[in-house]
């Protein structure tokens, strides 16, 4: 019986194998039922009993030598199967990925909602009104009688009814004052519309309008939270300063000039060399705004503000024509996605 | 306004530079505008008098002048029509430099010699005279230079500073009142011109009569008789008026503006024989009408207040006069009017009529109700020094019942402090308080702090409630000067809805959906939407920028495919565009205006942005719709098409939204008979009801099965007109129990069945809470609705 010479053929036959299938016909050659080790055990019964235990004993050692074998051989074969198959599924990573169309937000929505978050954060809701809007509304309950000449300050779009486009967002200050309590904390974003158009002007723009009512609000603290909101807006350590002004329904009334943002108040042409920049006029709310709107003046105080969304946007953006807000020229918006 | 700052600092000069005073104007709601230079700069220019003045041989305009200027004569030809002997007028000589660098060489002028030049006021940079040369008085050395003897005549270097006035500061809008909030804000005291009244020397009065006394609580009247209107008004006038932007008229028209100017006043002149019988101040009545000074003719309405005689208007209060009672070079005899017009009569009137003058300026914001005599004298004195003339008794008509109400304003500490957010010390306001000229007449301090009685001068009508002094005191405090703090809360947790997605989230949405979001315009052109929306009332507006922009939008359609039309013309092959916002659709009579929000996309060229894994493909219905789907998919709401009629949607690809029983919107390609007509490329759009894409209903949580799902499909072959939404409905319907949902996995029309038919292939997806489904079971629900489709569409399995 040679044993040591089948398995010998049978470790070169395993060694001789490139692929799975071969291997698996090797093993049942020498392993399988009628394989050639194990007929070599079967005619164990062929040699005298004394011998048996250790040519059984040879045989089963050449057994598990080539089960060895035909094991290490197959994960070596697996291994190359694997290589294989990666080296064939490589790709270039560099080509472009299947994608879909980028959206984006219009900057003005992008810096009005940067302005509604900062507020909303310090406790303010964010109201809303309508954009056709009463003589009321828009004028007399904000101080501003029908022949005030103030109103020339508002070139304002009529409507044939004697309604108009709101020529600002102060409207929805008195809605929210008719319909709630103090203490009142909101801001009041949204479209107006004003008959105008430069490069600074538009027929229609954004404002946001605030206006806190409490006991014992001051200027002092419209000061604070217009210096404070503005430094937030433009993360930047900005100076502010306050200018007597006029508007019918706050008094004292105040122009807010901030440290220009683009040259940190040097000077230069964003703010026509100056060094300041004129964004927002504010006030402590009218007694006779309140009292029209039931609150009692004795009793509250209360302070509105309110700036351009985009002015704003344009000083955070650096766009210097007002008009290309509403140009909507995809190249442009694309810019701010 | 504008105002010469030299004149300003002869009145009251703080020790401050130029810089330094507008600045200190600005920070004290002042605004300044502007500042220019007064006088431009030249040189070599001196007074000479024209000799002789003969017809140029050559030129029909030019003249040939013999010019002395005091030590020579010279030969100059010029082109103004008011050149003429014993003229005396600016020269420049050769070698003169005028503004912009233009320097005065030895010409020949259509062959006559010419050595310098004659000068108009415009040449000169003193003004925008270009009418004729600069008449100057003849009583001074020929030979003078120009600037030396404006010099003389007026403090140089001098600037024009132009104030933007707030409405409620009309008493700064003069020199007085200019010179007044500068002595406040630097404590000193200003020196007034000191103005003597002018006792009448003829006993002429001209009758007035105020039946509108509430309009015109004061009229005064003077009669001035025998002046000579042909003199010019004094340099130094001109020059004054002009430094504060004012162009010299005529002697009467430049001492009334001076007047303006000075004193804040406005006044009128007339020819007195051009008045009829007498004046009277009275509302317009119907039908009548005016020409003004300046030549236009309107009709008036019942809101204007006039100036009448016996024949009718002749002029308009407080606004203008008119043409045919205005002084002339021919006037022997003026009458001067100086009143108090209510602020509300003449505000109004000047913007009703476009009309917007210095002294309805002035009038609609208020003008000092006791200054009128004052002015009166002051204008008669100037007048008499340059045209002569014998004044009359000055007539004053009053209604003291209608002078503006001045009664105390009280000021408490307790509330200033409150307001400011500082405590003043209450001796400090004291002072304040008397710089602003606010006489105290009372002044208590019952231990919670002051309270202050104070009387409003008559110049500060903007001054009547507590607010008003508060103000004043902060602006004299110094908004600077406040403290910064911030206001303490006391306000509880922010609601946020539920139910409802906020505007934020929604747009984030439609980004995340490949949206670029737009702003268009709310107002649109009407000939546009009429073709989208030919059924729907628009809301006009009554004076629009243009034709393009004056109906507002009742959808979002026009704006979204305008900004397409922009885009495709910029080479944009592809675009995904959304907007939100507000749509304006007018009443019905029963129903008032409405003004909802509105969501709406529109997008045209390819499905996908060009790569290189598959070919472009042009984006259809089903890409819309799809994108539409995951949307309301996220609001948690399922949302049905059913084909629409809307006349801008194709009609065979176009669907009104339904949730549940409500249209919320509609989606579809734009009709191509609306594209031809609207002359751009085809697009696909959507657009919904803002809030209902907003709404998100409460979410409940269901146990998820632990045992397998199944999926039966069934390829059913129906006629071409049953719907796959039908399809779909039945076999939900049929199947009773354990059913997941129903899927449309293929769609086939062509060989194999017939040409009406269509082949729909839908996938039930079965699973039961409670057990594993068996195969009988699965086969008898798959059967239910295999039955159902028979029955109700007359299918059968392909």
């Amino acid at each position: 019986m040679d044993i040591d010479a089948t398995l010998q053929a049978g470790l070169e036959a395993v060694a001789a194998t490139e692929d799975l299938r071969a291997l698996d016909d090797v093993r049942v050659a020498y392993l399988g039922k009628k394989g050639q080790l194990t007929s070599l055990l079967k005619s164990l019964g062929k040699l005298p009993a004394e011998e048996r235990p250790q040519v059984g004993g040879l045989i089963n050692s050449a057994k598990e030598q080539l089960a060895a074998a035909i094991g290490a051989h197959k994960t070596a074969l697996q291994a190359a199967a694997m290589q294989a198959t990666i080296a064939a599924s490589a790709v270039d990573v560099t080509l472009p990925g299947r994608r879909g169309f980028d959206g984006g937000l219009h900057p003005v929505s992008q810096a009005m909602q940067r302005i509604e978050s900062i507020f909303s954060a310090a406790g303010y809701a964010v109201v809303s009104g309508p954009e056709v809007e009463t003589d009321y509304y828009n004028f007399a309950a904000l101080n501003i009688p029908s022949h005030h000449p103030a109103r020339a300050m508002h070139d304002t779009f009529y409507f044939g009814d004697g309604t108009l486009l709101r020529t600002h967002t102060s409207p929805s200050q008195v809605h929210t004052m008719e319909s709630q309590t103090p203490p009142i904390r909101v801001i009041c974003p949204g479209r107006v519309y004003r008959r105008d158009s430069d490069l600074t002007h538009s027929p229609m723009f954004h404002q946001v309008e605030g206006l806190v009512i409490d006991k014992d609000i001051s200027f002092a603290d419209l000061k604070g939270t217009v210096a404070e909101f503005l430094r937030q807006f433009f993360e930047k350590e900005l100076a502010v300063r306050f200018r007597p002004s006029y508007f019918p329904f706050t008094e004292p009334s105040a122009e807010v000039d901030v440290q220009c943002v683009h040259c940190l108040g040097k000077g230069c042409r964003v703010c026509s060399h100056t060094g300041w920049l004129e964004v927002m006029g504010s006030g402590m709310v009218h007694p006779n705004v309140l009292t029209m709107s039931g609150i009692d003046p004795e009793e509250y105080s209360g302070f509105a503000f309110g700036f351009g969304g985009d002015r704003l946007a344009m000083l955070l953006y650096e766009v210097d024509d007002l008009r290309l807000f509403f140009d909507n020229d995809l190249r442009f918006l694309r810019q701010f996605n | 306004m504008k105002f010469s700052e030299a004149w300003l600092r002869e009145w009251v000069d703080p020790s401050l530079t130029q810089d330094e005073l507008v600045h200190q104007l600005t920070m004290a709601g002042l605004e300044v505008d502007g500042i220019e230079p007064a006088a431009e700069t030249f040189s070599g220019v001196v007074l000479a008098r024209i000799e002789t003045a003969a017809p140029h041989p050559d030129a029909d305009k030019l003249q040939v002048c013999e010019v002395n200027d005091g030590s020579a004569t010279y030969q100059v030809v010029c082109g103004a029509p008011n050149a003429r002997a014993g003229l005396a007028t600016a020269f420049a000589r050769v070698g003169a430099v005028l503004p912009d660098n233009f320097k005065i060489k030895a010409a020949k002028l259509r062959g006559v010699e010419s050595s310098g030049m004659l000068c108009s006021a415009a040449e000169l940079g003193l003004g925008q005279d270009h009418d004729g040369i600069i008449e100057l008085p003849g009583d001074l050395d020929l030979g003078s230079d120009l600037n030396a003897l404006i010099n003389d005549l007026l403090a140089l270097p001098d600037s024009t500073i132009d104030l933007d006035l707030t409405p409620n500061r009309g008493d700064c809008l003069s020199m007085m009142g200019l010179a007044r909030e500068v002595g406040v804000l630097n404590e000193l005291s200003v020196q007034y011109p000191v103005i003597e009244p002018v006792e009448p020397r003829t006993e002429t009065t001209f009758p007035v009569v105020v039946e509108a006394a509430a309009q015109c609580p004061r009229y005064l009247g003077r009669v001035i008789e025998n002046v000579d209107l042909t003199q010019p008004s004094p340099l130094w006038m001109q020059e004054r008026l002009r430094r504060c932007g004012l162009r010299s008229i005529d002697a009467v028209v430049d001492v009334t503006n001076y007047v303006l100017m000075e004193l804040g006043q406005p006044m009128h002149a007339f020819d007195l024989a051009q008045l009829n019988d007498h004046i009277c101040v009275r509302m317009a009545k119907p039908a009548e009408s005016l020409t003004l000074l300046d030549g236009q003719a309107v009709s008036l309405d019942e809101q204007t207040l006039l100036i009448t005689d016996a024949k009718g208007p002749v002029a308009m209060g407080g606004v203008m006069g008119g043409e045919h009672s205005g002084v002339s070079a021919q006037t022997q005899n003026v009458f001067l009017e100086c009143a108090f017009f209510a602020p509300i009569a003449i505000a109004g009137t000047a913007r009703r009529y476009g009309l917007h003058t210095d002294a309805s300026h002035r009038y609609e914001r208020g003008v000092d109700s006791e200054l009128q005599w004052l002015a009166m004298h002051r204008a008669t004195a100037l007048l008499l020094d340059i045209v002569g003339g014998e004044p009359g008794p000055i007539t004053e008509q009053l209604s003291g019942a209608h002078l503006p109400e001045r009664s105390p304003v009280r000021l408490r500490q307790t509330r200033l402090d409150t307001i400011l957010g500082v405590a003043v010390d209450p001796f400090q306001i004291d002072k304040w308080l008397q710089r602003l000229g606010f006489a105290v007449t009372a002044r208590e301090d019952i231990g919670a702090g002051v309270t202050w009685q104070v009387a409003v001068p008559s110049h500060r009508f903007d001054i009547a409630i507590e607010a008003d002094l508060i103000e004043e005191i902060c602006r004299i405090y110094g908004y600077n000067n406040i403290p910064t703090t911030l206001p303490k809360s006391t306000l509880p947790p922010a609601q946020i809805a539920l139910t409802e997605h906020s505007v934020t989230e929604l747009k984030a949405r439609m980004t995340g959906l490949g949206f670029q979001e737009v702003i268009t315009y709310s107002f649109v052109d009407p000939k546009t939407q009429q073709v989208l929306h030919p059924t729907a009332e628009a809301l006009q507006l009554a004076y629009p920028m243009s034709s393009e922009q004056s109906v507002m939008r009742v959808s979002l359609i026009t704006g979204l495919l305008d900004a397409a039309k922009v885009n495709q013309a910029r080479q944009q092959k592809e675009g995904r565009i959304f907007e939100y916002g507000q749509v304006f659709l007018p009443g019905d009579g029963q129903s008032s205006l409405a003004q909802p929000n509105r969501l709406a996309g529109l997008l045209w060229g390819n499905r996908a942005p060009e790569n290189w894994t598959q070919n472009s493909i042009e984006a259809d219905f089903f890409d819309l719709k799809g994108s539409l789907e995951t949307l309301f998919a996220w609001s948690g709401q399922a949302i049905r098409l059913t084909p629409s009629k809307r006349n801008l949607l194709h009609p065979g690809q176009g669907a009104d939204i339904w949730i549940e029983d409500q249209v919320v919107g509609f989606l579809g390609r734009l009709h191509p008979g609306v594209q031809e007509q609207l002359g751009c490329d085809t697009a696909l759009f959507f657009e919904v009801d803002a809030a209902a894409a907003q709404r998100s209903p409460q979410r409940h949580y269901e146990s998820i099965s632990k045992f397998p799902q199944v999926r039966r499909d069934l390829a059913v072959v129906v006629g071409r007109d049953v719907s796959a939404s039908e399809l779909v409905t039945a076999a939900s319907a049929a199947i009773d129990r354990h059913l997941l949902g129903v899927t449309v996995f293929d769609l086939y029309a062509g060989e194999g069945i017939g040409a009406d038919e269509k082949s729909v292939a839908l996938g039930l997806t079965l699973q039961s809470q409670t057990a594993t489904l068996t195969e009988e079971e699965i086969s008898r629900y798959a059967q239910q609705a295999l039955d159902a489709l028979q029955n109700q569409f007359g299918a059968r399995l392909r």
